[in-house]
């Protein structure tokens, strides 16, 4: 059928901008999730330094540790980058090494989260001890979680390259998995210097 | 038909108007009774006039424009292809704008002139929301009341507004919620309160009552006479039941019902059914609530924890969130019963009152003049 | 008429088969089409009006004299609150969504919206999110907090009722947040050729506004959402005052979506109100551009007078000011458009059809909501006017006499375009007036109501407050409404009972949607249009002289929708399959929710439910 007009979820169309559906999709989907961080982020700024009994931050806080831990999940914005380029070159096999070391980063990251909150919740800080329990945890959850979808679908794109739905011609899936990659990214260097790096009263 | 359908609004609107002048149903913000509820007023009208008008003109010109320039038959149907006109654009952008200048300008003076801090010869109460009634304390005068608040005419009243349990310590400090209950005290006994705002509509507009928060209320009455008031931000099952009142008196009236409030309750005489109601309640379960000054435990006085201070109950016209009159039969009821009186009263009565008791103890309250 | 690759004849894809039917139950269910779609959500949202206007009987009925003994408190807070929810989130929200879900591709001559199984996705999560909401009447208690749900009741109330709020809440914000990036794309990028974005209808432009309001304002509601979810469920403390947390950042957080909103509820009637009037006035929309950035102005303006509805929290005079004046500016913008509406039906040619009818009652009575609106801006005015049913009757004038009144003219007007069938036009004028009477009859009064000191959410009230002859008036209007409703029942209903028998313009209209025929084939256009001016249809009907008089372009001119088969064929048009995993995916959200509340597991089972649905899906070839 090759008369047939496709006028839906491919990238070959025509569009009225020029932009991909999809890309343009993701873009006011981003927009819209920045307000979410934006709100959470919100939350517990006005509520630092209002809890009224401890531990507080500089009673748990390893900074250092952090810090490694953010630098694993900033590398991986690089590895999306390559198993980009890769695929737009043609290079199915390159891209899945570098879109696995890109999942793999990122599990590093949220392992490190899962043993930094285990680490907190036996120095006594849980989500129901004070304000700062309850807002460092569902804010770094958030992110998390949004680290830990961006994981599924980076380990989705390997196993569709399989079936023949990534292809040079349609890289387009990876572009906007990495997308959502560096904007969730981004979003940690806001939240790990809000957080950590911002000294409060207590 | 078509006009009258239209013109329906702008006839509520002049009943509004004419409800100002109906007879005083005593909570009504049209009809102000004293300096800050007068404020408000003198603002609110004119911009009603002025909404008044800008309607009368909107209306006015579809009505118009929809009998001239309906369809008839013989008219041509190619009306004149019209597509805008910028002038008119302008117009009508900065027309509006120069009456809400005028509007804006005496509404900001009247915000700062209601949120400034009396001062002289003032007054000062803390009205506490509790689900659902109201604590009244006067720290200066080291009252405890519930339901009703007194006050001088020609005064004006600083309302500080606190939320029960965790917002108020319960005892009074002038002008400022405690933070956290006073050390020491028990665990209340009727949890954490909820929002809640406080309206005398005759003598103020409204202000909430926020947990962990103190807001500010100032009001003032110019005659002595009772005005009813209600709770207005939602709170749960007996919202509706949130009612009070305030009792403007001249300044004698006010002194002498101060030093009434003062004195410590009477022990009523031994022996009678009273005395033996006294008993139930010291040996019962009231006083994990309730307190009432001049008595004592164990040579403890008591503590008021969730529950109106009872020691000039009689003294009061309502009880229940002011909505029943104290009387023996009212009374009754209550204590056999208050969630049937009261959807979700806090007052939990464990194990239930047997007749007996009830008729000692509200004998005995009967005494709490 | 086109030939059309009827789907299901394809080869499996997926782990399921693609749906085959093409008819009948399973055809509604899996179907991507963005037309059934809009149905869809306009049949659902409809059922929950009738919901929502019954439990609105009710409450009038307790209320119709003092000591009303009807209700039982905790059924009276429940049928407030979800009687406002209903309203709110499953009619006016989805009604709209139905519109724009029906109109947007036919007004900007696509073929369906950018990614039809989203769409498909959304309309299901919705109504499954309703019927979750509504469930709780079945599992302990609805919701009972008020529709804007103040914490810390709405955390320490006893009982799930609360629960279900939040968390039905925040699958109806996935829904909305899912259409919205859909619709917001398809306008964006899917217009036909020549259709710039100042050659749309005004209604898209609205529309466009909406997704962007919705994009921006439900993903904070979303964080409120869940910090009173977690607040209930596991012991945090965002709102509690004993741990310094601030039962006023929940206020914030919900009036910063809840104010935009209330524009998420009025844009697309005024959308609809301004494809109406020029149609039956045949004149041109009196300043097009004006109209839409007005609504561009009313859209940002927006969000930024959130903290009116908390002038009696004790923000403090600088903020009560700040938030004041920023209201009022709104009233700008708005009466912008108001008078533009009062040019286009000057020196028209007006015809008072059913549409019509609507269209103007919408503009008379809207303004009165504005007005009372701005009455509340004046803030030491709103001190006394706030939580009493002068704010009531300011909503109701806004929302039910307003955003309804014109999605009835939107259903009078494109009811032959959707179905084929005309409504009866003599019946329908009847059930305007009647409705017309009936809503100024219920709301006119509350505002004498809420002046003379009744608070709103009361579950009665005592006879010394002589409010008893007013509110007996409301509920007589309350009744009347339901008559009018009933009517319009009986006119959809008789409707179907006749041949489709309506032309594809039946009103001699402006836009793209009558250029096919009524009801539009599942490809819309067998060929794309091209577009070349604003209302571009009605210049294919009919040229203007220079001194804009009207002359009809010859018949069988290139515009002619009769002369639609002498088209090309739209042989081998390729329309989106069919597909199951939409709605399996949005099935799996009300079990998470259901475990939630009660056991996890149901949320692991409903967890993996949504994560087959999206496998399926990614692995399902977008069509065959
Ligand atoms: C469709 C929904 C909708 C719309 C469009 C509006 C429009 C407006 N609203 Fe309303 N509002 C609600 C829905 C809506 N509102 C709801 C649901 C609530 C209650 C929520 C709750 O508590 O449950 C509420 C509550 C509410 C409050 C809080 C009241 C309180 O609780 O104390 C305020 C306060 O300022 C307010 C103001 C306004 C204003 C200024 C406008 C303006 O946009 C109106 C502008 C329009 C006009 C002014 C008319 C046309 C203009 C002219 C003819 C030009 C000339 C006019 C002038 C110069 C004045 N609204
Ligand atoms: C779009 C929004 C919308 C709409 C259309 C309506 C429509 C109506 N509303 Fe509502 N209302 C709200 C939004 C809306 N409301 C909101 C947000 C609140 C605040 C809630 C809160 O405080 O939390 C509220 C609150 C509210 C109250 C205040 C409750 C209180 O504070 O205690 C009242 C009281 O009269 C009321 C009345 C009505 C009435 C009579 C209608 C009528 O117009 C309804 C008309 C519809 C019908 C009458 C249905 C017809 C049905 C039939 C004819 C039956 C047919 C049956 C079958 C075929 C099975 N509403
Ligand atoms: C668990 C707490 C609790 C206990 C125990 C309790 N009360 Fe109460 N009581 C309350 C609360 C709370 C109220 C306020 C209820 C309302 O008005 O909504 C109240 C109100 C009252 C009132 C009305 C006061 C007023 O001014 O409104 C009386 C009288 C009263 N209680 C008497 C008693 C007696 C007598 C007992 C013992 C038999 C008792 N209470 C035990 C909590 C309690
Ligand atoms: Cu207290 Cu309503
Ligand atoms: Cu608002």
């Amino acid at each position: 059928m090759e008369t047939a007009q496709h006028i839906y979820e491919s990238e070959h169309e025509a569009t009225s901008t020029g932009l991909p559906n999809a890309k343009l999709a993701m873009w006011v989907f981003l927009a819209s999730d920045c307000l979410l961080f934006g709100a959470l982020i919100t939350t517990y700024v006005l509520y630092r330094g209002a809890s009224l009994v401890g531990p507080y931050p500089k009673d748990v806080f390893d900074i250092p540790y952090t810090s490694v831990s953010s630098f694993v999940l900033l590398a991986s914005s690089l590895t999306m980058v390559l198993a980009l380029a890769a695929v737009q070159r043609g290079d199915l096999a390159r891209m899945r090494v570098w879109l696995l070391a890109t999942a793999l980063l990122g599990m590093t990251f949220v392992g490190g989260q899962v043993y930094e909150f285990t680490t907190f919740y036996r120095e006594g800080l849980k989500l129901s001890t004070n304000l700062f329990g309850t807002t460092f945890y569902v804010l770094t959850g958030f992110h998390g979680t949004h680290v830990a979808i961006g994981i599924l679908m980076l380990l989705s794109l390997v196993a569709m390259s399989f079936t023949g739905k990534i292809t040079q011609r349609e890289s387009m899936t990876v572009e906007l998995v990495g997308l959502y990659w560096h904007f969730v990214d981004i979003v940690w260097i806001v939240i790990f210097t809000v957080v950590y790096l911002i000294p409060t009263g207590k | 038909m078509r006009r009258i359908t239209r013109l329906a609004p702008g006839v509520g609107a002049l009943a509004v108007v004419a409800a100002a002048c109906a007879p005083n149903n005593h909570q009504d913000s049209l009809n102000p009774q004293g300096p800050y509820a007068q404020k408000i007023d003198t603002l609110f009208t004119p911009v009603f006039w002025i909404a008044a008008a800008i309607f009368f003109i909107v209306e006015g010109m579809l009505v118009l424009f929809a009998i001239r320039y309906r369809h008839r038959k013989g008219r041509p149907q190619t009306p004149p292809q019209i597509h805008g006109n910028s002038r008119l654009e302008i117009g009508w952008t900065i027309l509006p704008a120069l009456i809400l200048v005028g509007v804006a300008i005496p509404t900001v003076s009247t915000i700062y002139d209601l949120a400034r801090t009396p001062t002289g010869n003032v007054l000062n109460v803390n009205v506490v929301g509790h689900q659902w009634w109201w604590e009244v304390d006067y720290p200066d005068q080291q009252i405890v009341t519930a339901n009703e608040l007194h006050i001088p005419v020609g005064e004006p009243v600083y309302v500080s507004l606190c939320a029960a349990g965790v917002g108020y310590g319960g005892v009074p400090a002038p002008n400022e919620c405690q933070p956290g209950p006073p050390k020491g005290a028990p665990p209340s006994a009727v949890g954490d309160d909820v929002i809640h705002s406080f309206w005398v509509p005759e003598l103020a507009g409204k202000q909430d009552v926020v947990p962990g928060r103190t807001n500010h209320l100032v009001l003032q009455a110019d005659r002595p006479g009772t005005y009813t008031g209600q709770c207005a931000e939602f709170c749960g099952l007996s919202h509706a039941y949130m009612r009070f009142k305030v009792v403007a008196q001249t300044r004698e009236d006010f002194d002498a019902w101060v030093r009434a409030q003062q004195a410590d309750a009477v022990a009523p005489p031994a022996g009678s059914l009273a005395a033996t109601g006294m008993n139930d309640f010291l040996n019962g379960q009231c006083i994990a609530c309730h307190a009432i000054r001049g008595l004592q435990v164990n040579g403890q006085p008591l503590t008021a924890n969730g529950g109106p201070n009872l020691t000039h109950l009689m003294s009061r016209s309502c009880f229940r969130g002011c909505t029943m009159p104290i009387t023996r039969a009212n009374l009754e009821a209550w204590l056999r019963d208050p969630q049937a009186v009261e959807a979700g009263s806090w007052m939990q009565l464990n194990p239930k009152l047997s007749q007996d008791q009830i008729d000692a103890l509200v004998a005995f309250l009967m005494t709490l003049r | 008429m086109a030939s059309v690759s009827v789907p299901g004849e394809t080869v499996r894809g997926g782990l399921l088969r693609r749906p085959r039917s093409t008819a009948g139950f399973w055809s509604w269910v899996t179907t991507v089409d963005h037309k059934r779609i809009g149905i869809l959500y306009g049949a659902t949202a409809f059922f929950f009006f009738l919901v929502g206007g019954v439990e609105a009987l009710f409450i009038r009925l307790q209320l119709a004299q003092p000591d009303g003994k009807i209700l039982s408190p905790s059924t009276y807070n429940e049928f407030f609150t979800m009687h406002g929810l209903t309203m709110i989130f499953l009619v006016v929200m989805p009604l709209s969504a139905a519109f724009f879900n029906y109109l947007i591709p036919l007004m900007i001559g696509a073929r369906d919206v950018a990614f039809p199984r989203l769409n498909a996705f959304s309309c299901w999560l919705f109504l499954f999110a309703g019927l979750f909401i509504y469930s709780s009447f079945a599992l302990g208690g609805a919701p009972n907090g008020g529709w804007f749900g103040y914490a810390p009741l709405s955390t320490v109330e006893p009982g799930n009722n609360m629960l279900f709020y939040s968390t039905g809440l925040l699958m109806a914000g996935i829904a909305s947040t899912v259409s919205a990036v859909n619709l917001a794309v398809t306008i964006i990028n899917m217009r036909a050729p020549g259709m710039t974005m100042f050659r749309m209808p005004v209604f898209i432009w609205m529309a466009l506004v909406v997704q962007f309001l919705l994009a921006f304002s439900l993903p904070i509601i979303t964080v409120g959402l869940f910090e009173s979810l977690f607040d209930r469920r596991f012991g945090t403390h965002f709102f509690d005052p004993a741990a310094g947390g601030d039962p006023v950042l929940w206020q914030h957080l919900f009036w910063l979506f809840g104010h935009p909103e209330v524009y998420i509820l009025i844009l697309p009637a005024m959308g609809i109100v301004s494809e109406i009037l020029p149609v039956f006035a045949r004149k041109p929309l009196f300043g097009y551009q004006f109209v839409v950035f007005s609504g561009i102005a009313i859209g940002f303006i927006g969000f930024g007078v959130w903290a009116h509805h908390m002038f009696a929290t004790g923000l403090g005079p600088v903020a009560n000011t700040a938030f004041g004046i920023s209201t009022m500016i709104i009233a700008i913008p708005t009466g912008v458009k108001i008078f533009n509406w009062l040019g286009t039906i000057w020196r028209g040619d007006l015809r008072f059809t059913t549409p019509m009818l609507f269209a103007l009652g919408f503009i008379a009575q809207f303004v009165v909501g504005g007005l009372s609106g701005v009455t509340h801006a004046v803030v030491p005015a709103d001190y006394q006017q706030t939580d009493t049913y002068y704010i009531v009757a300011h909503f109701h004038y806004v929302l039910f006499a307003g955003a309804i009144f014109g999605l009835f003219g939107g259903m009078y007007y494109w009811w032959p375009k959707i179905f084929g069938r005309m409504l009866n036009e003599r019946v329908g004028k009847v059930q305007f007036w009647i409705m017309a009477v009936g809503a100024n009859l219920t709301f006119g009064p509350m505002h004498i109501l809420g002046l003379e000191g009744m608070p709103r959410r009361i579950q009665t009230y005592t006879p010394a407050l002589g409010l008893g002859v007013w509110n007996l008036v409301v509920t007589i209007g309350a009744f009347t409404i339901a008559v009018s409703v009933l009517i319009f029942i009986g006119n959809a209903v008789a409707s179907f009972r006749r041949p489709k028998d309506a032309p594809a313009d039946p009103w001699d209209a402006r836009t793209l949607e009558w250029t096919v025929p009524s009801p539009p084939p599942p490809h819309n256009f067998d060929e794309i249009p091209v577009v070349h001016a604003l209302d571009d249809f009605w210049h294919r009907k009919y040229a203007e002289t220079e001194e804009g008089t009207l002359v009809p372009v010859p018949a069988g001119g290139s515009g002619d929708p009769r002369s639609d088969d002498a088209h090309g064929s739209g042989h081998g048009i390729h329309l989106p399959s069919p597909s199951y995993y939409p709605v399996i995916a949005a099935l799996g959200f009300p079990l998470i929710g259901y475990g939630v509340i009660f056991h996890w597991w149901m949320a692991v089972a409903g967890a993996v439910v949504v994560l087959a649905g999206l496998y399926g899906w990614a692995f399902e070839p977008a069509a065959e």
